[in-house]
């Protein structure tokens, strides 16, 4: 008897929900963030959901250049030792509290010695902040470190409201508090995450929407159906293969950007077991299996052209690329020569590569390509937790593996690179290399830097300890009545000037 | 009676500390790094290590779970290592969806299965009972993770009927709770279903034979009488005891289905757990659906006992 | 159950044969899977194309007079896919309810037959296992195990084990209050003899039943776990593996989930029926 009630009552709420405002926006994630707190996250779809609810000091363009946000401008010091940084005025964090240099401060320091953050190692090279005005901090450094300002602009660079910080504490995330246009609501793990506009934010002109929830969907076939239906009104990320769908479709919209990673092949040359592999001792057996790719094909097959070959850490349209080493093509009579050469006839080779199917597919066209070079690969799909492990502990003899990409160079080859990197999983150890990369941090001349970065890709490309295929470009797909939307390389969702058309 | 559930309670407390005791061996045995997991792409050595340390997962495993046993008497079931949420409280966010999915497919499978079983007996070995085994059968044998995605396929994407994926709270919008549930529903209502029916067939026609129906039908009852009034409430007992035992494997059971349909659900929890490693998670969720499962054995088996008027005698 | 325990008669195995012969729900289930256990065979000669063989220019086609079923997503015979597939499905099914049966009817018989403390234990234990989620335990065995369609048959295996421990169990508490069983522990034989010679035969044909069916359970799960990228290593085929592959290309190649839905569909549907045939022609009842 109650039921009929309940079910009217329900269906009042619900014209009312149906009747919202066209100012909602609901956003399809691939995948389900971690905890929401700038110091401790670590997922890069985290960082999608802080772009619109926490403002970073520093932002990039669509050229990746650095440009302000929370910081109007900055400047190293000429020994490259003292960094100073002027801060906007007039801005609110989303519990009314002031920004200024003392938050600034707080949260630096909450990044560096707060027992769970996990910004400890990306501001690693920062001796101590100082507040040397109410809108101006500076930073001084161990050693020259010209990636800080990369640094800046994600996760560690996010000022967070200190009372709301103090009072949470490490529990900050389940109510994190910062400077961004669109403040926290709530959160369902692998549900939803709701945000609000937040009224008194510093460029609320740019904002046109009341309300943001983003709604993870790990299935990309599932994730372009809601779109389809009207449910979703932006899509992170649709799979290559359905970009043609999306285009043809009159009631959705269509944008790509390329990315700043890569996709590698990872050969073990020092790393505990794994490393005794004939890959992994000859760089010729290594140089003819990166010869014996058809980059290309891969684009197309896999991608449906939606990716950049490539064979350096950045992409082809990084002004980073050094020019003077392109993209080789398939060349499969000179990487037998090399097989030869190097005293083979046939080399049997295990290639660890995560379970996921698209990851699956390319790799059964290098295994298929390899072949003809005279490379045994026997594939062994292996669960993405178990990879990282069997990655990073050296049980692996090749490992197939992606890099998100960062926009200052040294985010994608100074921990891959260097003897000591954190993420040099196939201990690649080269003084030469050591060298190049650690004057090329220091230096805060672009020119400078280039010189070394082209450098180091000579030594890259002759040793190869890791074999570049290229990047993916990121797709998205959404209503097309939504105006505005330009991804950047990034991949982060900025709302800033997009609007929806009733 | 009391005696009997007291009894039956007793028993199930060393089968849920052997379960505590699978779970907590089994996911230590996972190889991959949880921490490593959790970090992706941030692997710093020094911050990993810190991070284990205070997970406290350097120590032996017979300490970590004498922590655990020692926490969870007290209600306290852990942090995900992913969110920062206490598992309780993503228990308590995910068990509302995994129980409306529970009820509505077995509102599907009763609205299918009982009559189709009923008709069945009624008509055996005649051409109405070889038609609805043969559908019994079909629904028994389709992989519910492809009949998920064919759907998705058929009735979202070429038709756009029903939402494809996601979880509307019904208190938040009633219908289109139901709107987002129908489509799962159905695809576990399926499998269900025909359970129920061939349990429902055996059952009835097992009492269609028996001596008091064919006095019913010699008294010149008219068979709908003879058959709902007499027969059918003599062949519900194992059914509603059937009943009970499907509902607990239904709140453990909906693992692709809430997967294929991305429904925040106990399911999902699990699954996306095991794969990120989130021990804490794993452990509580389990242990949740293994207490959920056995108490609804031991309801089944009440149920059995008091509707059962040869058997309550006995308690 | 009690009923199909009964001690068969001599020459039983001759009068089930000959009554699954004139049951059609058996012949039905045998027609089904023997074509799909043949073509499995005969995989390495039939004259249809590798299913290695790729072809970068013609990707996800469309089923032509060439290629009957389509192409995948590398160009590879689909048709091929499936046949040579169908080896990795039916010796999933098979070998994982080898491994249950090895593992699970020498305890069940353990559980029955003595009783007590040991009876115990086992049955404790084998309720904790049925506690934990079927899916949610083969998952983690899986991913203990690594990837691969071993690894997967190992774990649907040791996930089915309880139940065969608890059905064996129960049957051999019903045969041991049998007079022969009595008569046997009378004149003298040892425990080993009488599990041997006068238990064990006489719980066999339950258990046949159960394992027919159970192998159908197994087939699905084996796909359930190839379709969450658990089971077979590419780029060796399994239907499962494929449709978790063609998942991604529902809108632009349909054809390419359904077939492997519907190979997996049939193959379990043969079991159950044959599964169903033989509880028939054991069960006395249905004489």
């Amino acid at each position: 008897m109650n039921f009929k009630m309940l079910a009217s009552t329900a269906l009042v709420a619900g014209l009312l929900a149906g009747g919202a405002q066209a100012a909602d926006l609901k956003i399809a994630l691939q995948d389900d963030p971690d905890v929401l707190d700038p110091a401790q996250s670590r997922s890069f779809v985290g960082r999608i959901v802080y772009a619109a609810m926490c403002d970073a000091l520093v932002d990039i363009d669509a050229d990746v250049n650095f440009v302000p946000k929370l910081a109007t401008d900055w400047k190293f010091s000429d020994d490259g030792l003292k960094l100073v940084m002027n801060l906007r005025q007039g801005v609110k964090f989303q519990d009314g509290e002031d920004f200024n240099a003392d938050a600034v401060v707080y949260t630096i320091n909450r990044n560096m010695t707060m027992k769970e953050s996990r910004r400890k190692s990306d501001l690693a090279s920062v001796e101590k902040i100082e507040k040397t005005g109410d809108y101006q901090v500076t930073f001084t450094l161990k050693q020259p470190d010209a990636s800080l300002v990369a640094q800046l602009y994600d996760r560690a660079g996010m000022i967070v409201a200190p009372k709301a910080a103090e009072a949470e504490g490490a529990n900050f995330g389940a109510h994190p508090v910062c400077a961004g246009p669109f403040k926290f609501v709530e959160r369902v793990p692998q549900d939803r995450i709701v945000l609000e506009k937040f009224d008194g934010y510093w460029n609320a002109k740019d904002i046109h929407f009341d309300k943001v929830t983003y709604l993870p969907i790990p299935d990309t076939t599932v994730r372009l159906a809601n779109l389809q239906s009207g449910d979703v009104d932006l899509v992170d990320r649709i799979a290559s293969t359905d970009a043609d769908t999306v285009k043809a479709n009159p009631k959705l919209g269509y944008a790509e950007v390329a990315g700043l990673g890569n996709m590698g092949i990872y050969f073990n040359l020092a790393n505990g077991t794994g490393a005794k592999n004939p890959m992994g001792e000859n760089k010729l057996l290594r140089q003819a299996f990166s010869l014996s790719i058809d980059r290309d094909a891969i684009d197309e097959v896999v991608f449906n052209g939606a990716a950049l070959p490539g064979n350096q850490p950045w992409p082809p349209t990084s002004v980073w690329y050094d020019k003077t080493h392109p993209v080789p093509p398939r060349d499969i009579d000179k990487a037998r020569a090399l097989v030869k050469e190097a005293g083979f006839d046939r080399v049997k080779v295990t290639i660890k590569h995560a379970n996921n199917p698209v990851v699956t597919q390319a790799m059964q066209m290098i295994q298929a390509m390899a072949a003809e070079a005279g490379f045994d690969v026997t594939l062994q799909s292996t669960e993405f937790a178990t990879l990282l492990d069997d990655q990073s502990s050296g049980n692996f003899e090749v490992s197939r593996s992606d890099w998100s990409g960062r926009p200052d160079p040294d985010g994608n080859v100074y921990q891959f690179f260097t003897t000591k990197g954190g993420l040099n999983d196939p201990k690649y150890s080269n003084p030469e290399v050591d060298r190049l990369l650690n004057e090329a941090r220091a230096s805060t001349d672009p020119a400078v830097r280039k010189a070394k970065y082209d450098a180091f890709v000579g030594h890259l490309l002759e040793d190869n300890p890791i074999v570049y295929l290229g990047t993916q470009k990121y797709l998205y797909g959404f209503t097309a009545k939504l105006n505005g939307f330009k991804p950047l390389p990034d991949a982060m969702i900025r709302l800033q000037g997009v609007s929806k058309a009733d | 009676m009391h005696i009997f559930i007291a009894k039956r309670l007793l028993i199930a407390i060393p089968t849920l500390i052997l379960v505590s005791i699978f779970v907590f061996t089994l996911q230590k045995l996972l190889p991959g790094d949880p921490v490593l997991a959790l970090a992706g792409e941030e692997r710093d050595p020094a911050t990993l290590d810190a991070i284990r340390a205070q997970l406290h997962l350097n120590d032996p495993i017979v300490v970590q779970y004498g922590r655990w046993i020692w926490a969870a008497l007290q209600g306290d079931l852990g942090m995900s290592l992913r969110t920062n949420t206490p598992v309780t409280q993503l228990i308590a966010q995910k068990l509302p969806v995994t129980i409306q999915l529970a009820v509505m497919s077995m509102i599907v499978a009763v609205l299918c299965g009982i009559p189709g079983g009923i008709y069945a007996a009624v008509h055996k070995r005649r051409k109405g009972d070889y038609i609805v085994n043969i559908l019994a059968l079909s629904a028994l044998s389709i992989p519910n993770f492809w009949l998920g995605i064919m759907m998705i396929l058929l009735v979202s994407v070429n038709l756009g009927w029903l939402p494809a994926s996601g979880y509307v709270s019904p208190v938040e919008n009633f219908w289109l709770s139901m709107k987002t549930m129908l489509m799962p529903a159905l695809v576990l209502g399926t499998g269900l279903s025909a359970t129920l029916l061939r349990h429902t067939r055996s059952s009835m026609s097992g009492v269609l034979k028996s001596d008091y129906i064919r006095t019913a039908r010699a008294k010149g009852l008219r068979p709908r009488e003879v058959i709902l009034g007499h027969a059918f409430r003599n062949a519900i007992l194992p059914i509603i005891t059937l009943m009970a035992l499907l509902f607990g494997e239904l709140l453990a059971g909906a693992v692709l289905t809430e997967q294929i349909f991305t429904i925040p659900g106990f399911g999902k929890l699990t699954v996306d757990a095991v794969f990120t490693r989130d021990y804490a998670v794993v452990q509580g969720v389990v242990m949740c659906t293994a207490v959920a499962f056995i108490a609804m054995n031991l309801v089944a088996d009440v149920l059995y006992a008091f509707l059962n008027p040869r058997l309550r005698a006995k308690l | 159950m009690s009923d199909t325990s009964a001690a068969l008669p001599p020459r039983a195995s001759s009068r089930v044969l000959r009554s699954l012969r004139h049951n059609p729900s058996a012949i039905a289930g045998a027609a089904i899977i023997l074509p799909i256990v043949i073509l499995a065979l005969l995989a390495p000669v039939l004259p249809i194309p590798s299913p290695d063989a790729t072809s970068w220019t013609a990707i996800r086609k469309a089923p032509s007079a060439l290629h009957w079923l389509g192409t995948d997503e590398l160009g590879r015979d689909i048709l091929s896919r499936m046949i040579w597939g169908a080896r990795a499905s039916l010796l999933a099914g098979v070998v994982s309810i080898a491994i249950a049966l090895v593992t699970g009817v020498p305890l069940g018989i353990l559980a029955g037959y003595f009783g007590g403390w040991v009876d115990m234990v086992i049955s404790r234990v084998t309720e904790a296992l049925l506690a934990l989620p079927f899916l949610i335990m083969a998952i983690a065995l899986a991913a203990f195990l690594g990837p691969s369609l071993t690894n997967a048959m190992i774990a649907i295996g040791l996930s089915a084990m309880p139940v065969m421990i608890r059905l064996t169990r129960g049957q051999v508490m019903a045969v041991k209050a049998e007079d022969y069983v009595e008569g046997a522990r009378a004149i003298g034989l040892n425990h080993l003899e009488i599990m041997s010679r006068y238990v064990f035969p006489n719980i066999v044909p339950p258990i046949i039943v159960q394992a027919t069916l159970t192998i159908a359970t197994a087939i699905i799960a084996e796909a359930s776990l190839s379709f969450l990228g658990l089971g077979q290593q590419a780029p060796a085929p399994s239907w499962g593996a494929m449709l978790n592959t063609a998942k991604n290309f529902l809108t632009q190649a349909p054809t390419y989930a359904l077939f492997p839905g519907v190979a997996i569909f049939l193959t379990v549907v043969g079991f159950n029926l044959l599964g169903d045939g033989l509880r028939d022609a054991l069960d006395p009842r249905e004489q």
